[in-house]
């Protein structure tokens, strides 16, 4: 199995999610860093939830919809800091079923 | 005026849970907010709970907080691609009430935790974000919510708020994590029929196995990974350090694959129905990662201080433990009439010293960095291992002595002589 071939989509339909529409709780500073400074662009790899994917024009766009909160993306852009990184507002986001 | 609490803790975890009932039943006037919809919405642990720390703080817990199957087997799997060589400890002991460990499923253990804090006589808020600390110079007096005039004031702040510590950054307290100093862990729980659990696991009714594996699993990443046996679910995840995911191309969710798809691990879980997937940052950085924990008005417990064994996968024991130890140095004060300065409120850390918490957390401080910079423990020697015991077992006509020395022959081949005593070294130095 390559890791091509894995759909994270597929793994998220079966979380609950109550979604903050159009207030996402995480956000790029600036897309023209990550399109042209950012070299290794680890969140498109690291987000275990897969909210970063990397454009052809080497833009990443985030969409948080399926955020698991947990963090990962605050971290790993440590160079460049890139991000505003907020929890959402209460009641928000991930509801763990089971946790 | 906005109304004012002798302590706020913030967040619903082991920790928090931990602090706000300690503080309740001291008598305290005890605000909790937690940000989920309802205590344990948030939060992801594998899950194993230790008896001990909460009996030390709800000694009949076991009556009636949701446990999923007591311990009785525990299997250390070393991996390599297609077998793994490993230990099991089973015994008749750990089938003797009170017992010592139990699975749990958080979302229900945590809303239980939260309802006997609740009757304590705390006040217990949910679906409450806190956005940041409310701060007099340099002292703590409350926090500010994503409510409606959601300034709330107290005496005394415990921030249980969990791995990423946002409130203690925001205000200053401490520096970013660093990615070497947590793992990325993912999970799923996947649902069986009790008698299939019980019957793949040769366990009876409430009995439960631990699976803890290293090797080639986490793809020469500092990581491991795990299987727990809940009542009729078992659970299945790996966490690898961030610092290592950051210098790769696999995906968390990729690697969970390849773990689920290993021969040995697929016909535990065949036939489940996967019903949750999960991630979580456990902070691992040990000993020297833990931030300052105390300050003017402030106290910090559980993940948010680093307060994680990950050699010995402890972390919600001593979130137990440092949640309470918190909370009493608060009552101890609050009796004396004496007030939450940072001077006063040492003695958090000092109790810390001298408990289990700091104790083993200073043990292993080595272990970290070792492991780290010597990826060969995850890589090679699962290996080495698996083909020593391939060769050893598979009976072919070659004579037992040839075959020894094959053995050694890779192992010297592939570490070297002096590589081999070397690491033997650095696994003493990570132990001892």
């Amino acid at each position: 199995m390559s890791a091509t071939t894995v759909k994270v989509e597929e793994k998220l339909y079966q979380n609950r999610y109550r979604v903050d529409a159009g207030r996402s709780h995480v956000s790029i500073r600036d897309p023209e860093l990550c399109a042209s400074r950012c070299q290794t662009r680890q969140c498109t790899v690291c987000c275990p939830a897969g909210c970063y994917t990397l454009e052809g024009n080497g833009r990443v766009v985030l969409i948080t919809d399926g955020c698991l909160e947990c963090g990962t993306c605050r971290i790993v852009c440590d160079e460049h800091r890139n991000l505003d990184w907020e929890y959402p507002r209460g009641g928000f986001g991930i509801l763990f079923k089971f946790g | 005026m906005a109304e004012k609490f002798d302590a706020i803790v913030v967040g619903a975890g082991p920790a928090g849970n931990a602090a706000a009932y300690t503080l309740a039943k001291g008598g305290l006037k005890v605000l909790q907010l937690e940000r989920g919809e309802y205590p344990g919405s948030k939060n992801v642990q594998g899950a194993i709970l230790y008896s001990d720390a909460l009996e030390r703080i709800i000694a009949n817990f076991r009556d009636d907080a949701p446990l999923e199957r007591h311990l009785i087997e525990q299997r250390v799997w070393i991996l390599d691609d297609e077998s793994y060589v490993g230990t099991t400890y089973r015994s008749a002991q750990f089938n003797q009430p009170p017992y010592n460990r139990y699975t749990i499923i958080r979302a229900h253990f945590d809303k239980w935790f939260s309802s006997r804090v609740q009757q304590a006589g705390a006040l217990v808020i949910c679906e409450t974000t806190v956005n940041e600390l409310l701060l007099d110079g340099k002292r703590v007096v409350g926090v500010r919510t994503d409510r409606q005039g959601g300034d709330i004031y107290a005496d005394v702040v415990i921030l249980a708020d969990g791995v990423n510590s946002l409130l203690a950054r925001k205000a200053g307290f401490h520096p970013e994590i660093k990615s070497k100093d947590v793992a990325l862990a993912v999970k799923e729980i996947h649902f069986l029929p009790q008698e299939t659990i019980e019957s793949r696991f040769n366990i009876g009714e409430d009995e439960g196995v631990v699976i803890e594996m290293a090797g080639k699993i986490s793809q020469g990443m500092m990581g491991t990974g795990f299987l727990y046996t809940n009542k009729e679910s078992i659970t299945l995840g790996i966490g690898c350090m961030l610092s290592d995911f950051k210098c790769q191309r696999t995906t968390p969710y990729a690697l969970l694959e390849k773990m689920k798809a290993h021969p040995a691990i697929r016909p535990l879980i065949e036939g489940g129905e996967m019903k949750e997937y999960a991630a979580h940052l456990i902070p691992e950085g040990g000993y020297d990662a833990v931030p300052p924990i105390y300050g003017e008005g402030w106290l910090i417990a559980g993940d948010a201080g680093m307060f994680v064994n990950g050699l010995h996968r402890e972390g919600s024991n001593l979130a137990m433990t440092t949640g309470q130890t918190a909370a009493r140095t608060v009552l101890d004060l609050a009796a004396a009439g004496k007030p939450f300065s940072a001077k006063n409120l040492a003695r958090y850390r000092e109790r810390l010293d001298d408990s289990f918490v700091m104790k083993d957390l200073k043990k292993y401080r080595r272990a970290p960095e070792i492991f780290h910079d010597n990826s060969q423990f995850f890589t090679t020697y699962p290996e080495l291992l698996n083909r020593a015991a391939h060769t050893l077992i598979r009976v072919d006509g070659v004579d037992k002595k040839t075959k020894e020395r094959e053995i050694r022959r890779n192992f010297v081949a592939r570490r070297s002589a002096w590589g081999l005593i070397g690491d033997a070294f650095k696994m003493w130095r990570a132990f001892e």
